[in-house]
């Protein structure tokens, strides 16, 4: 039944003249119409295909180019003002630290003059006070001699029953001095 | 179940007839166009925005396009380049044809020995005739290369003509056996299925050849791709000798 089957296709392949893309009867449509399919291909491609894709890719390209070349100038003026910025504040740093040591130093200047007119009043009123004190000094000293003199002369008229007289106070006015 | 049946052509309209020959639009002729149909429906669509970032699908037409005159600057150099929108329409024909020639029921245009001795042979036309336009006798150089001792010359001109006029031949022949070939394959394997489902108990084996039809059309889809890519680069490289014949 198979094999009677499998013949039958055969013949009927073999009616209709064998393995169908060696025959020979349709070449000439199927050459027209390939002329015809891949003309249409061929013009479609070189007119509108190439210039489309073609276009779109090479202005890509032209604009990607271009895109970083301005990209390269904008980073060079950034660097540009980058050094300018720098510059500047270098000049700003050096300006002030100069403008600090100005204060500085006029601040030193005054604080010394200031400390100085205070040591000038404080050593004159020392050297017043000094004075006084030697004043003072001498003064209590005298009152000192005075009083010595008249316990003496009281200690003596006690003990010898007359006051000494001003010569023999004067002569032992400085004990030291005549032991 | 014939496996060859899929290469059938059959007439849709009867145009007329120049003398002995009749032109009919076919089935093929109709899947001819549907290639063309494909071919600018789809760059038209993509390209429709034309827009400097392109989307998906402008991305893979522009990338079809860069692949080819890649390969065109390659093997022709960057003169070669006049030559890319033939090369292309041959690459984009082919593929579209062999694709198109992988859905089931469809008719695979590039099977037909006509058609790709017929593109195989333009090729051979166009290699000749700018070779000789463009060099003159210069172009017979090709047959000739300096360097070879005299006497073998001879020799070398008699195996360099025969590989150059064998060019058509094997240029066609290669992509019409690999797609004839293929589908013949695909159509065993799947009738196999169908035979099996038919068979009684023996359904339960279906699945093995199913299998197969799907690893063999997952193949014949890397095929499609390269032989349509095979059939442009060698174009580039005969397009080459006649650019360049002197080597």
């Amino acid at each position: 039944m198979a094999a009677g089957t499998e013949t039958a296709t055969e013949a009927q392949t073999e009616q209709k003249g064998g393995f169908p893309p060696f025959e020979p009867e349709h070449f000439p449509s199927q050459l027209l119409w390939l002329a015809i399919t891949f003309g249409a291909i061929y013009l479609f491609v070189s007119k509108v295909f190439v210039r489309r894709v073609g276009g779109t890719i090479a202005e890509r390209a032209d604009r990607i180019s271009r895109d970083l070349d301005q990209a390269s100038a904008a980073k060079a003026r950034a660097d540009e003002a980058t050094a300018a910025h720098a510059k500047a504040l270098a000049e700003a740093r050096d300006k002030a630290q100069g403008i600090a040591r100005e204060t500085r130093d006029a601040m030193n200047a005054a604080s010394e003059a200031r400390r100085k007119t205070v040591e000038a009043d404080l050593s004159a009123k020392l050297a017043a006070s000094d004075k006084e004190i030697a004043t003072r000094k001498a003064q209590a000293m005298a009152n000192v001699s005075a009083i010595a003199q008249e316990a003496a002369a009281a200690i003596v008229a006690r003990l010898t029953g007359q006051p000494p007289t001003s010569a023999e106070i004067a002569a032992v006015q400085s004990p030291t001095g005549k032991r | 179940m014939n496996p060859i049946e899929q290469f059938e052509i059959s007439p849709l309209k009867e145009l007329g007839s120049i003398g002995a020959y009749h032109f009919i639009f076919t089935n093929s002729a109709a899947y001819m166009f549907l290639c063309v149909a494909i071919l600018v429906g789809v760059t038209l669509y993509a390209m429709r925005g034309n827009s400097l970032v392109p989307g998906r699908l402008q991305s893979a037409v522009e990338s079809v396009y860069e692949f080819i005159a890649d390969t065109v600057r390659q093997s022709a150099g960057e003169e070669g380049m006049k030559f890319f929108p033939f090369v292309f329409s041959l690459f984009a024909f082919i593929l579209l044809c062999n694709f198109i020639g992988l859905v089931p029921y469809s008719f695979t245009v590039t099977s037909q020995i006509i058609v790709t001795a017929s593109l195989a042979l333009l090729v051979f036309a166009i290699v000749i005739i700018y070779g000789f336009w463009r060099h003159g006798l210069g172009f017979l150089h090709l047959f000739a290369p300096s360097g070879a001792p005299g006497w073998l010359m001879p020799l070398i001109v008699v195996i360099e003509l025969m590989s150059f006029l064998l060019r058509p031949l094997s240029l066609s022949v290669r992509l019409f056996a690999n797609m004839l070939a293929g589908h013949i394959a695909l159509a065993v394997f799947a009738g196999f299925v169908a035979t099996l489902v038919g068979a009684g108990v023996w359904f339960v084996l279906a699945p093995l050849p199913l299998a197969m039809t799907i690893a063999l059309l997952a193949l014949e889809a890397l095929v499609a791709f390269l032989q349509a890519y095979v059939f442009a680069i060698l174009t580039c490289i005969y397009l080459n000798d006649a650019l360049h014949p002197h080597h």
